[in-house]
């Protein structure tokens, strides 16, 4: 069993770098990449603070016009590639299995291996500042401007590479989270008394491995094309540009539920613990899930309605856009249904799960707007649409983020963060984000494109791109609130009992944090929020120590494949035989790991 | 592990079902999409390129028929191997297994083959006034190659041999065509690889073995896929790429 | 049932029978693809036997017809998405 002449001891490491390194407990991987995720998510936030100081009044010269479009590019792939997806990814990781009452996921090698792999692909991203410049098309792209014809630096190969790279970290966990929730669930869990947070990722895994390849070719066509000289996006070969924005879309639209549906899963959760109500209309609730995650790919074409397609294809494309809020508005309902009659709590993840359900609704009528072909021809591009992305991305993905980091914070850190100041930093959240966004409908309906590094002051759009960069500066400072209140608490904080919020879902009945095996023994399920329902009859039971568990064992393969990437990531950009060398590393890394049991016999 | 019967493979999982399986087939359901973004693109590509060589210029349908049949049996072999581990005949495992590796690689043979015919491809056009080959590429030949096939013949020979190959850069019909062949041939090579893998690993005493089939079980997946992959390109890229009609 | 995974598959025989099947399905292919008199008709007429081909490899090769419903659930979403998408692309293209 042990000849494999790549053998190597298995790490021992209670602590330390190592530790971390060497880690396939999901917990830990979930820390590390809401870490990673959250320190993505102020670069990118610091990017968007440059972008908005340029815009601040008419004619401005502070940022010129290649660092503005090189600012948009990576503010848009940074937020939604390396700030909410691996927020998501995340939770995830920390919360699935303890739903589910299991200890661990189905593949916890494969799960460091995506984590080690994210970060591989955000370096590589980060990186091209430094070599180069960065990728200055736009977070989607568009064909012919990729084109070495029209884009000769390296920016946008360190963006196709870093996507790629990023594609193999995002469809290994969701491959694991799909195995790990049909065949790791305890006895008794069964999909209908599955918590929604983990219902919602089911769905999102679903959507990503199956828009994921779709990107992946348009991204490895688009290689060939730089890298190889090859004509699929070559106009005087006969290419067509429009097939780009075909794939990017196919996958770009399944990919928005891929960060939303995470969020909703998130309040779904949140709204029922501090209303002290189950989650009205369950069945319904999972049910609009299921039918966005399929509708989600019937409606791409809507990003593409001044493209020309013709009145047939958009029309059913905009009558498709506008049946798909249906389903989406039932959830709505649903959430207000939970709080009505409710004897609510009204403490911090609660205000961020009522801050998403106002602002997303926000987003979601502007986004209901440009459903309508007719109309979306007279937003398209302009700030209407930056308005609109950013209600639901930023008012519903992160908003309903920030409120899981603070519902789950006791049980991720095993300590309580500071109410007082959590609310104080909520409100200062909540009103910047009005104040910054809002007047964005304004200057889009007022025909400002976006973009645009600066503007004449004869368009009249000085005030109110004045008052959004104010509200830039306000939510700079209601995110200092966050850090400051989340690091404080996490060193200092007073300590949280298992159960704090007298919640319902299975992770909530272990010790805070939970301990490395999760549950001593593996419950059996017998209600829907199995775990209030069990404190309601009073059949919880002391937590018995059980000695017999086997936890799968540390492991250093899944970090030197994906050190192998980094490395071959690079290569492939600036070196070949650096190319070569890291896809070596990355054979090895994973011949050795398939060579290497999970757990060694005893 | 240490049950003798090899027909039970229940897991201690909540379907019962194993983990790696319920992945493979996971994987082979995305997979799908993957080919199916190559396969568009090819699609709505076709009959787009600004210049020759088409597909009716290229294929061979009679070579590509073997390889076809080659993958195909390669699919055959592979399940006789498996089914000769699941009865504990680790010697017919491995007779199976290597044809099934073999054929894989002769179908790559006839890919290799293939893509360098193409790239040095010629025709022959003859040099008489208002020869109906050259009429019937005129639209497909560029202008370099109007002017060897006009400088040829202007030397006095009846019958001009004109370049006309092929490479992914040359038009859209070879990017597309290229880019979706290689990276099947590229599953193809993983799949040789892995089945090699699995070849030499049965020389170690019970590291392939009849209760251990689910490593084979999932290598076999991935190659039964690879091939129905091809039964959808010959049909599609090949077939109906030469019938003028479509 | 699912613990019988493996021994309801079928026998070598089948397997070798499916092959011959598939043998002569390509055959046919090619024959049908010199017969220039089918026109149009052709391209349907492909289609069907290569998807025969397709369905008989999964079913009987990959055992799909004898496993849980789950396999059959994961892999059919991806190809029927796949087939879904293939075919919107081509009418958006207006390739037919
Ligand atoms: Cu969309």
């Amino acid at each position: 069993m042990t000849s494999f002449p790549l053998q190597i001891s298995r790490p021992i490491h209670p602590t330390g770098i190592w530790n971390w390194i060497t880690t396939i407990d999901h917990k830990k991987i979930g820390i590390l990449y809401g870490v990673s995720a959250f320190i993505l998510f102020i670069i990118g936030g610091i990017e968007a603070m440059l972008m908005r100081a340029q815009l601040a009044s008419s004619n401005l010269k502070i940022i010129d016009p290649e660092l503005y479009n090189q600012l948009f590019t990576m503010h848009g792939t940074t937020m939604i590639f390396l700030a909410i997806m691996p927020m998501g990814a995340a939770f995830f990781n920390y919360l699935i299995p303890l739903q589910i009452g299991a200890r661990d996921v189905a593949f916890p090698r494969l799960n460091a291996f995506s984590y080690w792999t994210f970060l591989a692909g955000a370096i590589i991203l980060n990186a091209s500042w430094f070599l180069g410049g960065a990728p200055n098309a736009g977070w989607f792209g568009y064909a012919p401007i990729t084109g070495k014809a029209y884009n000769v630096g390296h920016g946008i190969d360190f963006w196709i590479i870093s996507l790629q790279v990023l594609g193999i970290a995002s469809l290994a966990a969701a491959f694991n989270f799909i195995v790990t929730i049909i065949n790791m669930r305890a006895p008794g869990m069964t999909f209908s008394r599955l918590p929604v947070f983990t219902w919602m990722s089911f769905i999102t895994a679903i959507l990503l491995v199956l828009a994921f390849p779709v990107i992946t070719v348009a991204l490895i066509e688009l290689q060939f094309d730089r890298f190889y000289g090859t004509n699929f996006f070559i106009t005087s070969a006969g290419g067509n540009p429009i097939l780009w924005q075909h794939l990017f879309w196919v996958f770009g639209h399944p990919e928005v539920y891929i960060l939303i549906l995470p969020a909703m899963g998130i309040v779904s959760e949140i709204l029922p613990t501090f209303s002290k109500k189950p989650l009205f209309g369950y069945p319904v609730v999972i049910l609009s899930g299921i039918i966005i995650g399929f509708m989600g790919w019937m409606v791409w074409s809507h990003h593409m309605f001044t493209v020309g397609l013709g009145p047939v294809a958009n029309s059913v494309f905009a009558l498709t856009t506008m049946a798909i809020a249906i389903p989406t508005g039932v959830k709505i309902f649903n959430w207000l249904g939970t709080l009505w009659k409710g004897s609510l709590t009204l403490n911090t993840p609660m205000l961020y799960a009522i801050g998403f359900i106002l602002t997303f609704t926000i987003g979601g009528i502007s986004g209901v707007m440009h459903s309508q072909a007719a109309s979306d021809a007279q937003q398209q591009d302009t700030y209407f649409i930056v308005a609109h992305i950013h209600y639901v991305l930023f008012g519903g993905s992160l908003i309903a983020i920030l409120g899981g980091i603070y519902y789950w914070f006791p049980k991720f850190t095993g300590r309580m963060y500071d109410e007082k100041m959590g609310k104080l930093g909520f409100y200062a959240f909540f009103i910047a984000m009005q104040i910054t966004f809002f007047p964005m409908h304004f200057t889009g309906l007022n025909g400002m494109p976006r973009r645009i590094y600066t503007y004449g002051s004869e368009y009249g759009w000085d005030f109110w791109n004045l008052i959004s960069t104010i509200g830039v500066l306000l939510l700079a400072i209601s995110m200092v609130i966050f850090i400051y209140n989340i690091v404080s608490s996490w060193i200092g904080g007073e300590k949280a009992s298992g159960d704090p919020w007298d919640a319902r879902t299975l992770e909530w009945s272990i010790s805070s944090p939970p301990p490395e095996y999760n549950f001593a023994v593996i419950p059996t399920i017998e209600y829907r929020d199995d775990w209030w329902e069990k404190k309601m009859l009073g059949k919880t039971s002391e937590e018995i120590t059980s000695d017999d568990v086997h936890l799968p064992q540390p492991s250093y393969w899944p970090f030197i494949a994906s050190l192998g990437l980094l490395i071959a990531g690079f290569g492939i950009i600036l070196s070949i035989p650096v190319a070569i060398l890291g896809a070596s590393i990355t054979m090895i890394g994973v011949y050795a790991w398939s060579f290497e049991p999970v757990n060694d016999p005893h | 592990m240490s049950e003798p019967n090899n027909h039970s493979t229940h897991e201690d999982t909540t379907t019962g079902l194993n983990h790696r399986k319920l992945l493979m087939w996971a994987f082979l359901g995305s997979d799908c999409m993957f080919f199916a973004s190559l396969i568009a693109t090819y699609l709505v590509y076709k009959g787009k390129s600004v210049t020759g060589p088409d597909p009716i210029d290229l294929f061979s349908i009679p070579v590509t028929s073997v390889s076809t049949f080659v993958l195909l049996m390669s699919s055959m072999s592979m399940v006789l191997a498996y089914a000769a581990l699941t009865k504990g005949s680790l010697k017919g495992f491995r007779v199976w297994m290597l044809s099934t590796a073999i054929m894989g690689m002769t179908f790559l043979g006839f890919q290799v083959f293939e893509f360098r015919d193409f790239t040095v491809n010629e025709v022959k056009i003859s040099c008489e006034e208002n020869s109906p080959k050259y009429i019937e590429l005129e639209s497909k030949l560029s202008s370099k190659q109007k002017s060897d096939y006009k400088k040829q013949c202007a030397d006095g020979i009846e019958e001009a041999h004109v370049e006309f190959g092929m490479t992914p850069r040359t038009n859209l019909f070879g990017t597309t065509f290229f880019v979706l062949t290689g990276f099947h041939g590229a599953h193809v090579t993983l799949g040789v690889i892995w089945l090699l893998s699995l070849f030499f690993y049965s020389f170690k005493r019970g590291a392939v073995s009849a209760e251990r089939h689910l490593d084979v079980d999932l290598a076999a997946l991935y190659w039964h896929f690879v091939d129905i992959v091809w039964i959808v390109i010959f049909t599609v890229v090949y077939l109906f790429g030469v019938y003028e009609g479509f | 049932m699912i613990n019988e995974e493996t021994s309801n598959h079928p026998t070598p025989k089948t397997y070798v029978l499916t092959a011959l099947i598939l043998s002569v399905l390509t055959a046919i292919e090619v024959g049908i693809f010199y017969i220039t008199s089918l026109g149009y008709w052709m391209i349907p007429i492909l289609a069907i036997l290569s998807i025969g081909k397709f369905a008989l490899v999964v079913m009987v090769y990959m055992h799909l017809k004898y496993e849980t419903k789950l396999f059959t659930i994961l892999f059919l979403s991806g190809l029927l998405l796949a087939t879904a998408v293939v075919f919107a692309l081509m009418i958006l293209f207006r390739s037919f």
